[in-house]
Parts: structure tokens; sequence; C-alpha cells
């Protein structure tokens, strides 16, 4: 059936428009679930090859803290994900700067490379945004 | 830009961290207890009317209104309806729902 064009055609309309898509992450990780919510919602959008960017404000930082062990709490640790991201080509994570520095934390201290970028900039980057959700 | 926020300024940071967020002359829609942020004479107050200058500040009325807070706005917020909101949605390019 390799004559057959229509197929092709729409392969091209599903693939046609990617999308700024920004996901905002104010929750310590394990007291509520938003921050594995957030995580799961960003791995299935990664699914879709949307421009993708992680943003980590307040105590959303906390979720890229190093060394979280979660065995004597019985939930899942899901901070390594955080690290699997690149393989998702989710590269784009941004931390505030005045977040971290009020929580004695320095970029050192997470599982991940990220950019930190001051509130004004970081407002410039949501600002810049098709679709912000916020967790 | 237009930002929501739903929680009450005294409970949450949300209200706060939007103020500090929202750039000049996007628009900022106070729900549900939210609303508690748009109301004269609270420890916030001040921040809110500061903001005004450069953002345009909205509250669902029907949520005010549900809390007993009729009278209490702050002048100069606007207060719109459910049709309202659906406005504001469709004016602005993008949202931003604080939580």
């Amino acid at each position: 059936m390799s004559e057959t064009t229509g197929g092709v055609e729409m392969d091209e309309d599903v693939s046609g428009v990617i999308k700024k898509f920004l996901y905002v992450n104010r929750k310590a990780p394990y007291g509520t679930i938003y921050a594995l919510e957030s995580l799961e919602v960003v791995l299935i959008a990664a699914a879709f090859d949307q421009d993708v960017s992680l943003v980590f404000l307040d105590d959303g930082v906390y979720q890229l803290a190093k060394g979280q062990h979660t065995k004597t709490i019985d939930v899942k640790n899901f901070s390594p994900t955080y690290r699997a991201l690149e393989g998702y080509d989710i590269e784009k994570l941004y931390v505030e700067k005045e977040s971290l520095e009020a929580r004695g934390l320095t970029a050192e201290d997470l599982i991940v490379p990220v950019t930190l970028l001051p509130a004004a900039e970081m407002a410039e980057l949501m600002d810049g945004q098709d679709i912000v959700l916020s967790f | 830009m237009l930002h929501t926020v739903n929680k009450s300024p005294f409970e949450r940071n949300s209200l706060e961290r939007c103020l500090q967020y929202a750039k000049k002359g996007s628009a900022i829609l106070l729900i549900e207890d939210g609303v508690y942020g748009a109301l004269k004479g609270t420890a916030v107050t001040d921040k809110v009317k500061k903001a005004m200058k450069n953002v345009s500040i909205y509250a669902l009325y029907p949520d005010i209104e549900a809390r007993g807070m009729q009278d209490k706005a702050i002048d100069g917020i606007r207060l719109v309806d459910y049709g309202g909101f659906v406005d504001l949605v469709a004016e602005h390019r993008n949202v931003h729902s604080w939580l």
C-alpha cells in the first residue's frame, strides 16, 4: 500500500505543532502528591515531542535535593527520575536563585544540573510560554 | 499573561509570589479563597494596591459574595462574573494558575 499517501499526510498533521510547555513546581516532594504528579505529566508531555521546560520555585527546590532516602517512610523515592529526564529530551531545568538561597542550598546540593535564574528572569521565561501548568 | 490565584494570602504565599512575578500589563484574577486578597484593610492590602499600578486586578464576585465580603473589595479591583472570567481567559495569550 505504498502508493497511499493519506497516512503520511496525517502523520505530518499530527506532528506539526510544537508548543512551549512550562511546568511550575512549588511544593516539597513527599508532604503532598503534587511533585510526583507533576513528574508523571511531564513524562507524558515528553512523549508528544513538545518544547518542555521545568521550573522549581519555593519549596519545589526540595524536589531536587540530593540524598533522598524514603524507605523508612515507605514511599517511592522518585528523585532519580529527574536524572532520567535527559533521556526524554527534557533538558531545560530552571531553579529560582532566591528560593534556593532562602533554604540554605546551592546548585551543588541538587541531583541534576540546573540553570539558576533570579525571579525577574524567571518571570520573563514564564511570560514566553504557550502553556503553563502549576503544581 | 493572566494569572489566577485561588488560595487565601493568609494561608499560602501564592498571591505574594504571583504579585512578584506578574509583569507590567498583565492581569491577575482572584478566585475562590483567593478573593480574601482583594479586600480592604487587611495585612496584604497595601501590597495589592501597589501592584495595581502595573497590573490589572480582578476578583470573581460570586466568590466574594459567597464569603459575605461584599462592599469590602479594594477600590479599583474589577469585579467580574463567570462570563467575565471566560472573557479574561480568552483575551490573554496564556494563563498561569498559581497553586
